[in-house]
């Protein structure tokens, strides 16, 4: 029998209360947060739950929400993948815009370690644990956190071309 | 301060003065890359080096790293269609395909079963042009020239065969939203008919020349192998995974794009080692023309695209003589058609693994963001544990076997 959303909900808010919730399927993927200090005992029970069995770590990304409250202004995704049952879930953890912290996965999953050192490069998101959190893609000396929504694409100085007219606004909300 | 963090010359200083202390010997430390011609792309690994055997290494990235998902975030959806090209460019139409699927997903279009067909031809074209490069470059690699000469021109006609769909080789850019800018011309389905007479046997004689071929076992067989438990954590997928054991695949376990009206293995092989990476891809160009066959002999007729005039690019003949026709290429080219908010993570199965898309659109002309997930940059970070022990020289067959692209490693 197929592992059910209902299933993975029940367990999890049984074995983590008010640390989980937010449960909504979004298309074909059940998603839902967790409180960033417990995201990695949950995703650890995830993994090594004999009914869960979340075994494979798909992905793992940062998301900068700057309109948020300040306690949710960052999130780190992961999109973890059941293979036995051959269910997905993506798992959010919203962090503060201060001071984005969060548990590294690199204990459970080695594959983490490259992830979220591009998330930290992208985000400046620290991941407490990681055993080599420094710039992945990005030059070491780099001082911005290029993914963040407040650093432009482009120089904003530029005065021969509007880019509201290409759809290159920094801002979306100003397009409309 | 933790040594992991200390550029790799100077934490291997501390190695190599202790190393040297112990029993005299000398260690060097060796850059392999980042331009180099055994690393196909830029980036660089830094080993450490006793002789010729690897002590340790690490890979450094980033050299070509363009902002792709930057860029995403700052342009409407047809314009991130090139971007998806440029990130394993050996087999970009299934990067295009992925990216409008996932964009059909967000805005739930059901597209035509014709296009779904022709879908899956030319992404199964794509893997074995993908295929066909690595494999043969691998043989390089081990001094085996010829055989990189003899196939490579199969994957010229796999591009005569993308030009004659799209207009483009490498970079295809190829479709829209909701199917493909018209319809296969006869021409296309001739040479594809051509290339799936010619090409076996020439597969069949390439893989004579090196599978059973003593050199080319020797230098493959117990190189770079990784366990099915380790390759798992690391988070493989596609052949390279696979190689290790487990048959994982996309186009199996979550079918998109009509791949469950096909009859297909999956190989498998067992070690995961290079040889086995090699074979399993050798094989698996076979199941891509099973799948290319079944899918011609059972083309329907219908639509090549969904009809969505909202986002769907019109014609350019109509744009040039219809009104209507060019207010829509207007709209959809500058973005004022928003995809609705939402949150979509699609899979394909890439040349070299599990490609993802992972879009947050909050209802404006461009995504909120766009992250790609890269089979190649998750499983690159494992190289080093591969060739820990080895030769440098099998370093060199691990790291072609493993088919790391670098446009899409940095993306």
């Amino acid at each position: 029998m197929a592992l059910e959303s209902a299933v993975i909900e029940d367990k999890l808010t049984g074995a983590f209360g008010d640390n989980v919730s937010g449960f909504v399927q979004i298309k074909d993927i059940l998603s839902f947060e967790v409180q960033a200090d417990n995201a990695n005992a949950i995703l650890q029970y995830l993994k090594e739950d004999a009914l869960l069995r979340f075994n494979f770590l798909t992905d793992v990304c940062g998301v900068h929400y700057p309109d948020n409250e300040k306690e949710r202004q960052f999130a780190v995704v992961y999109h973890m993948h059941n293979w036995m049952d051959n269910v997905r879930i993506r798992v959010k953890a919203y962090l503060n815009g201060d001071t984005p912290e969060i548990d590294t996965a690199t204990n459970l999953f080695l594959g983490a370690n490259w992830q979220e050192r591009e998330t930290y490069d992208f985000y400046g998101i620290i991941f407490k644990g990681h055993p080599q959190l420094k710039r992945i893609l990005n030059m070491d000396e780099m001082e911005s956190f290029p993914m963040r929504k407040e650093f432009p694409m482009e120089d904003g100085g530029r005065t021969d071309k509007d880019d509201r007219f290409f759809g290159r606004s920094t801002d979306n909300a100003l397009n409309f | 301060m933790s040594d992991l963090l200390l550029p790799p010359e100077e934490r291997y200083a501390k190695i190599i003065k202790q190393r040297q202390n112990e029993d005299g010997s000398e260690l060097a430390i060796l850059n392999l890359g980042p331009t180099h011609p055994a690393t196909h792309g830029i980036f660089q690994n830094i080993l450490l080096m006793d002789g010729e055997r690897i002590v340790d290494g690490e890979g450094t990235v980033g050299y070509i790293h363009r902002a792709f998902e930057k860029i995403a975030e700052n342009r409407p959806f047809y314009q991130i269609t090139p971007l998806t090209d440029r990130m394993n460019y050996c087999s970009s139409p299934i990067n295009n395909m992925g990216w409008w699927m996932t964009l059909e997903k967000a805005l739930d279009i059901e597209v035509p079963k014709r296009v779904q067909y022709l879908r899956v031809i030319v992404m199964e074209l794509a893997r074995i042009a993908d295929h066909i490069i690595c494999n043969s470059v691998l043989g390089v690699d081990t001094g085996a020239l010829t055989g990189f000469l003899y196939v490579f021109q199969y994957r010229e006609k796999i591009y005569e065969i993308y030009e004659e769909i799209c207009g483009a080789r490498l970079t295809t850019n190829m479709g829209r939203i909701g199917g493909f800018e018209r319809d296969w011309s006869p021409a296309a389905f001739k040479k594809i008919n051509d290339f799936l007479e010619e090409f076996p046997p020439i597969w069949t004689e390439f893989e004579n020349l090196l599978m059973r071929n003593r050199i080319f076992m020797d230098r493959t067989i117990d190189v770079g192998p990784i366990s099915a438990e380790r390759a798992m954590s690391y988070g493989f997928t596609g052949p390279n995974l696979r190689a290790a054991g487990i048959d994982y695949d996309v186009r199996v376990m979550q079918p998109y794009s009509s791949y469950e009206d096909f009859e297909f293995d999956v190989p498998v092989g067992k070690s995961g080692d290079t040889y086995d990476r090699f074979c399993v891809r050798s094989a698996e160009v076979w199941e891509s023309i099973k799948i290319i066959k079944q899918a011609l002999a059972k083309l329907p007729e219908g639509p090549f695209h969904a009809n969505v005039p909202d986002y769907y690019l019109p014609p350019k003949e109509e744009v040039y003589t219809n009104m209507e026709a060019l207010i829509y290429h207007f709209k959809i080219v500058m973005g004022e058609v928003p995809v609705p908010k939402t949150e979509v993570y699609h899979p394909v199965e890439g040349g070299n693994g599990e490609l993802g898309f992972y879009l947050i659109t909050d209802g404006s002309r461009t995504p909120f963001r766009l992250h790609f997930r890269r089979p190649c940059f998750i499983y690159y970070q494992a190289f080093n544990e591969m060739v820990r022990g080895q030769m440098l020289s099998d370093a060199i067959a691990t790291l072609s076997s493993l088919n790391v692209i670098a446009g899409e490693l940095d993306a």
